[in-house]
């Protein structure tokens, strides 16, 4: 996992799209732009933040779970 | 090997989509369609840990500065393992000082490389020739090159076919030989006798009617 380390707390670039994902939705391409990523590796990130339950996937945009807002408080 | 000899029967072609892949990386888990909308150039070798692929992997993060300027990713790819690809790009990062920025597919199944035509048994039965797919941000692949174990690639050469096929799709013209950014074009032949009479008129320097030249 790139974006979850293995003791399941997000790496660096995780947390950046986390942090871009506060307080709002945003596509894939917003994220990138907002966190300073390539937009593959922010696919790929958001995605594997879906499956730990920390992002949310509705339609084409992501937005921050429970679990993911309690984590950058 | 007879597995091996199928796959040869079916490899790639430019002009068709290239073959969908989620691949373990030193970047995570990726799909090739993660990379929609960007410019890609998927190139494996044939191991880590070996002098010519060391030589290429510091070239291909030199222009990899020119290469985000044109809207290109670089995806390397080899057999190896995941941790082999760490280690490596660590090892390489601390004895030239050159930072790999691009992710590298642990193809230790051979899936991806199957599928793209990699392995030549010709030359390994085991290890990944020297491939440079170049795949168009539909996807599309546009450029297949294929050099043997001991040659390295020319990345000048990638950067020109990068900017070439650019150059072709904005502006519907081709590129003579050697051509570099800058250069004249070539205007695609006309396909009928009266298009082929007006081109002479249009003030394009030819050679005779199916070889035009402008500059851009």
């Amino acid at each position: 996992m790139a974006c979850i380390s293995p003791d399941g707390k997000p790496t660096e670039s995780g947390s950046k799209m986390l942090r871009a994902l506060k307080g709002r939705s945003g596509s894939p391409e917003e994220i990138a732009k907002e966190a300073g990523l390539p937009l593959f590796r922010v696919r790929s990130g958001l995605r594997e933040l879906a499956e730990a339950g920390l992002a949310k996937q509705k339609d084409d945009s992501y937005e921050l779970s429970e679990e993911g807002a309690k984590l950058i408080k | 090997m007879e597995e091996v000899k199928e796959q040869i029967g079916n490899m790639p072609r430019i002009g068709e989509p290239a073959p969908a892949f989620e691949a373990v990386t030193t970047h995570g888990v990726l799909k090739l369609e993660d990379f929609k909308g960007s410019w890609l150039i998927l190139f494996s070798h044939p191991a880590d840990f070996t002098p010519v692929c060391t030589t290429e992997f510091i070239a291909f993060s030199e222009i990899h500065p020119e290469l985000q300027k044109r809207g290109v990713e670089l995806l390397g790819l080899s057999v190896d393992s995941v941790s082999s690809h760490i280690a490596w790009v660590r090892n390489v990062e601390e004895k030239t000082k050159v930072k790999i920025p691009f992710p590298i597919i642990a193809d230790l199944n051979k899936e991806v490389s199957m599928d793209y035509g990699m392995i030549h048994p010709g030359q390994s039965k085991t290890e990944t020739v020297r491939c440079v797919f170049i795949i168009d941000p539909n996807q599309i692949i546009r450029t297949i090159l294929y050099y043997p174990l001991t040659t390295g690639r020319n990345m000048d050469e990638i950067l020109r076919i990068i900017d070439a096929l650019q150059t072709t799709d904005k502006n519907a013209v081709a590129t003579p030989a050697n051509w570099r950014p800058g250069d004249m074009v070539v205007v695609p032949p006309p396909n009928t006798q009266e298009m082929a009479e007006e081109r002479l008129k249009q003030g394009y320097e030819c050679t005779d009617w199916y070889l035009c030249k402008k500059k851009l």
